[in-house]
């Protein structure tokens, strides 16, 4: 039994994806929390097809994805809320618009682009087994600026996710919190795309948070019970990867889903 | 008016205060004084522009003419603190009693700070205020309509507001918690500040605030409630038969 938990760690790339996997169980749920508070799901999950572009530019011009996916996400995030904003639409149909987009800018190059190899699969459903040191770095970066966002904008977020216009009357600039939501949404995207894949990128975001919603009351004690069960998800997942020679992504995304199932059966109470 | 002039004491007026919403005129030349220590109601029937108003001074919506002057005491930033509307709360996001009020805290806080000491023995204060110390740790979504409405007064005390504003801030409320809210914004009037609600209801409320301002997309009339409803100002608000179905759309 110590064995199957411990041998697959005499594999460097294990240990690497073992760190990965702790990464992306913490830092996708925590920012999910606000993604299930505050109906984020759809831009999470086209900002995560939106960087394809970019990562397959980064693999062209050989630099690592995940380092390319970064000004992508990012920048597809600003322009998220620009474009609703200018063009009088609503953020859904700005998000599709930009959404499919970047998506298909994204596979036309990986069609065009025929003296690079590039698992199209990897890209979609994740390899966290093949990280890179590289990946590994850019996903520590990520969370030391995300950590520090969260930990300086929490109070600001709160209230701005909570009573939105209260808030903009009370800030001078008012949607500085709002871009900085969006930003470190695009960050931990980065980081879970490298395990999940950019399909299932957006389960390691909404499931152990949506999870951490019933089992807690406070936002704080959710935030931490969503990094909790992400990591436990993220692990596990990983371990079932290993032994059963199957993609990390869905072992991830099923591992969370049933602990989402188990307490969404056993903890009646709905929050309103 | 018990003006007496305390740290949080304010006066306001509004210039010839023009909106534009969309093309057309939401607000055309507001003009009005509203001095320290005063309880307004602002009334109209729905879409009178009673809600553009209060983002108009809330600085939510540019002014397309004229201009809103504040004149404070206390000079530092969260002069004017607001209480929203229910629609435009997310009452999913799972926060506690004792959470709101602090938001109150947080303009006053540095990007790296904590709350501390202080700022948490203020919101157990303010919480005490409108007498809800006992539900500190209570879900927003547990309290009752009134009660909720209390949280958000708590709030703007907490930020040191010297100019509050609420909007339709009797709906879904009961009578009795009406007069609940009343008497606590009284309190805060006398300190000094301006309290503005805007309502709809006139039936049981009108004669409880120091002004009322009748708005409907322009100033009918501005003053005491005794002087300023009279049938004539009734029926450019609400139409000829507009009193009388007004009360009836509130039972």
């Amino acid at each position: 039994m110590i064995d199957l938990i411990v041998a697959p760690f005499e594999y460097s790339f294990m240990m690497r994806a073992l760190i990965g996997s702790i990464l992306v169980g913490v830092m996708c749920p925590l920012v999910g929390t606000y993604v299930v508070t505050r109906n984020l799901a759809f831009i999470g999950d086209a900002l995560a097809h939106a960087v394809l572009p970019g990562m397959v530019f980064g693999a062209i011009i050989g630099i690592n994805p995940a380092i390319a996916a970064v000004p992508t996400g990012v920048s597809v995030a600003m322009l998220v809320r620009f474009v609703s904003r200018r063009a009088g639409l609503s953020t859904d149909t700005a998000i599709g618009i930009l959404f499919a987009t970047m998506f298909a800018v994204g596979l036309v190059m990986l069609g065009s682009a025929k003296t690079i190899k590039i698992n199209i699969e990897d890209l979609l459903l994740g390899e966290i087994l093949a990280i890179s040191p590289t990946g590994i770095y850019v996903s520590l970066a990520i969370t030391a600026v995300v950590i520090l966002g969260l930990f300086s904008f929490h109070h600001r977020l709160m209230f701005s996710s909570f009573d939105p216009v209260g808030s903009q009357v009370v800030g001078a600039r008012p949607s500085v919190a709002d871009y900085v939501l969006l930003m470190m949404l695009a960050l931990v995207i980065v980081i879970g795309i490298q395990a999940a894949g950019i399909i299932l990128v957006m389960a390691m975001l909404v499931i152990p948070a949506a999870t951490a919603y019933l089992l807690t009351r406070r936002f704080v004690s959710m935030m931490i019970t969503a990094a909790a069960l992400g990591t436990v998800a993220a692990v596990t997942g990983l371990y079932i990867s290993f032994h059963f020679n199957q993609p990390a992504g869905p072992a991830m995304t099923l591992v969370a889903s049933g602990l989402f199932v188990l307490v969404a059966l056993f903890r009646r109470k709905a929050f309103a | 008016m018990n003006s007496t002039a305390g740290p949080h004491s304010a006066s306001m007026s509004l210039e010839d205060v023009t909106v534009e919403l969309g093309g057309h005129m939401a607000l055309s030349n507001v003009t009005f004084d509203v001095s320290a220590g005063t309880l307004m109601g602002v009334v109209g029937p729905n879409g009178a522009g009673k809600s553009t108003l209060f983002n108009a001074i809330a600085g939510l919506l540019p002014i397309r003419q004229g201009k809103v002057t504040l004149d404070r005491v206390d000079q530092r930033r969260g002069a004017l603190a607001y209480v929203p509307q229910r629609e435009t709360v997310n009452w999913r996001f799972p926060v506690t009693v004792h959470d709101v009020v602090m938001m109150g805290r947080c303009c006053n806080l540095g990007w790296f700070r904590r709350p501390g000491r202080k700022d948490r023995e203020l919101v157990k204060a303010c919480l005490g205020r409108v007498g809800l110390t006992d539900h500190h740790s209570a879900l927003m979504t547990e309290l009752s309509g009134g009660q909720k409405q209390r949280v958000f007064v708590a709030r703007a005390l907490a930020q040191e507001a010297s100019v509050i504003l609420l909007d339709e801030a009797f709906s879904g409320v009961d009578a009795r918690a009406q007069e609940d809210l009343i008497e606590v914004l009284r309190t805060l009037r006398d300190e000094g500040r301006i309290v503005l609600i805007a309502t709809h209801d006139l039936t049981n409320l009108a004669s409880r605030f120091d002004q009322v301002l009748c708005l409907n997309r322009h100033v009918c009339a501005c003053g005491p409630p005794n002087k300023v409803f009279t049938s004539e100002v009734l029926e450019e608000l609400y139409g000829s038969h507009g009193v009388q179905f007004d009360m009836q759309e509130d039972q």
